[in-house]
């Protein structure tokens, strides 16, 4: 973990209240898909905690859906501006596990860290298939970049306006998988566990004080014993989650 | 050369700043980013006799300059406190420790105190009867006289190391209860603890934070604490560890003008984790700019 100053080189909508940041600056803290980065906001107390969605050389991206005040004012910043970020938390995806054909799950806000998994899985020769949820069309992201990678690509859509009508858990059907990965919203992420044929690992969100393990404001039990979301965590392995 | 040293309860600190419990962890995750031989001390994770989950989630909720916690006192018990995390902590950290000790019972307080109390390294005591996070304990210590001092006076039997006693502000009269602590032994107070606020969220017609209310923490309750450590300053003999809200070297010095002869950072580090470091930092030419030269001389300067 590090804390440093980086500047806003992109600030791009690519969805219904989606945006897409890229920042320049110090990433060697970062390692590992599914850890995350903690940004302090001009006039808010706590940081903002958002997951990586591709970090390579000096770029970070991130993906991020404005849910309130906080995500509002960054979703208005402007390109040149810095920012104070601390990077490179959480344990993050181990893909050492990932075999033959790996399975990303992503469902909206968690859609953005199945990017950097898939790109390291399609760089080491494995094609990776990608199931990415979200509410209706307006909301769809990054499934152009999922395909460039060489990724069998699944979307679907609550109201049935882009692809599969229905839950992530509906384009599972059929699917031949030797793990998964996943990262969505906690209700997906229980329908994702019950539907599994397989072992996996599941990236959980939580509201953070501090982000790296500090404040205990982020515990969850598991059958490890308890666990801090933002340090022990965020991804946890099938076998320890306790719903 | 300007002088940052202080005495509290007897122990010279080379410097009067101390990550407050609960922001701090045991203090290896900190170690990680900077040398923290550098704080004057370290009030440790807030201990109890049995394993604490402590609250449900969510726990943390942002507020205008501040923040609401209700962690509920999560720790591992205080015998795993002391085989698994103090050895971690005394690795990164030399200097004497404070250990932060919380009950339900003053069986319980006692106990604590007594298995913490043969670990080398432990400097003093910081007694908290001021958790607004749990229930049929915690708080409801610290909130009468009578309940306060009896705590005080039984842990006062069972070491022979400094005690301060951790107050709440959530009470009519602070000082009522800082002269109880005093009366019945303690060796020094701290304040202020958080003051018990709320948050609702109104998309969900809910109280935010699973435990409904929690402790308000950050700047915002910056003026409230130098209040009650001014008053409590006019009451009692003993030192007072000051905190709420403290950000900077000027922070410092006025809890210190306010009459604390120590003080602790909080909130702070959860958002800025190098907040102490850059603290400390600061002390020597923010005591310059203002003509301070030994920075025990201002504890109760405004007093005067």
């Amino acid at each position: 973990m590090k804390t440093g100053i980086y500047t806003l080189i992109q600030n791009k909508k690519i969805a219904e209240n989606t945006y897409e940041w890229v920042l320049m600056g110090d990433m060697s803290s970062i390692s590992r898909p599914g850890q995350f980065v903690n940004i302090k906001i001009d006039g808010f107390y706590l940081r903002r905690p958002i997951s990586v969605c591709d970090c390579r050389a000096d770029r970070l991206t991130l993906i991020f859906k404005v849910v309130g005040d906080g995500t509002g004012k960054m979703s208005r910043m402007k390109e040149g501006e810095t920012v104070d970020v601390m990077t490179g938390l959480g344990n993050g995806y181990d893909l050492s596990v990932a075999g033959e054909k790996p399975l990303l799950i992503g469902g909206g806000a968690g859609v953005p860290p199945m990017y950097m998994a898939a790109r390291l899985l399609s760089e080491k020769g494995i094609k990776p298939t990608v199931i990415l949820g979200f509410g209706n069309e307006s909301e769809v992201f990054y499934k152009e970049e999922f395909e460039k990678l060489g990724c069998d690509v699944k979307v679907t859509t609550v109201d049935g306006s882009c692809g599969i009508k229905g839950f992530v858990t509906n384009a599972m059907d059929g699917i031949e998988y030797s793990y998964f990965y996943t990262c969505g919203p906690e209700p997906m992420l229980k329908a994702v566990y019950d539907k599994s044929t397989t072992e996996g690992q599941f990236s959980f969100e939580e509201r953070m004080g501090c982000g790296f393990g500090a404040c205990m404001g982020c515990s969850c039990k598991t059958k490890y014993g308890y666990k801090r979301i933002c340090r022990d965590g965020p991804v946890l392995l099938k076998e320890e989650i306790i719903w | 050369m300007v002088s940052t040293k202080t005495t509290l309860c007897g122990i010279t600190l080379d410097n009067p700043v101390i990550p407050a419990s609960g922001t701090y962890g045991f203090g290896y995750e900190f170690a990680e980013l900077y040398d923290i031989n550098i704080l004057g001390s370290l009030s440790f994770k807030g201990t109890t006799l049995n394993p604490r989950f402590g609250n449900p989630t969510p726990r943390i909720a942002e507020t205008a300059c501040g923040m609401l916690n209700a962690v509920g006192l999560q720790n591992p018990g205080v015998d795993k406190v002391i085989s698994h995390e103090l050895p971690k902590l005394f690795e990164v950290f030399k200097k004497p420790v404070m250990a932060n000790v919380s009950g339900f019972s003053i069986d319980e307080y006692t106990e604590t105190v007594r298995r913490l109390d043969t670990v080398e390294g432990i400097g003093w005591f910081e007694i908290n009867i001021s958790c607004p996070n749990v229930h049929g304990g915690g708080m409801s210590f610290g909130t009468d006289e009578k309940a306060a001092a009896e705590v005080t006076e039984a842990v006062r039997r069972v070491t022979k190391k400094p005690v301060i006693i951790k107050l709440s502000p959530n009470v009519t009269d602070i000082v009522k209860i800082a002269k109880a602590c005093e009366s019945a032994g303690a060796d020094g107070i701290s304040l202020i603890n958080t003051l018990l606020g709320m948050k609702i969220d109104i998309r969900r017609r809910a109280p935010l934070l699973a435990n409904k209310t929690g402790g308000l923490s950050g700047p915002a309750t910056k003026p409230v604490a130098v209040r009650m450590v001014y008053q409590v300053y006019e009451g009692v003999k003993i030192p007072i560890v000051g905190m709420g809200g403290i950000e900077s070297a000027e922070d410092v010095i006025e809890f210190m003008m306010a009459g604390a002869s120590a003080v602790e950072v909080g909130a702070s580090n959860l958002v800025n984790p190098y907040a102490c470091r850059d603290i400390i930092n600061d002390l020597p030419k923010v005591m310059e700019k203002y003509g301070i030269t030994k920075l025990e001389d201002i504890i109760g300067a405004a007093h005067r």
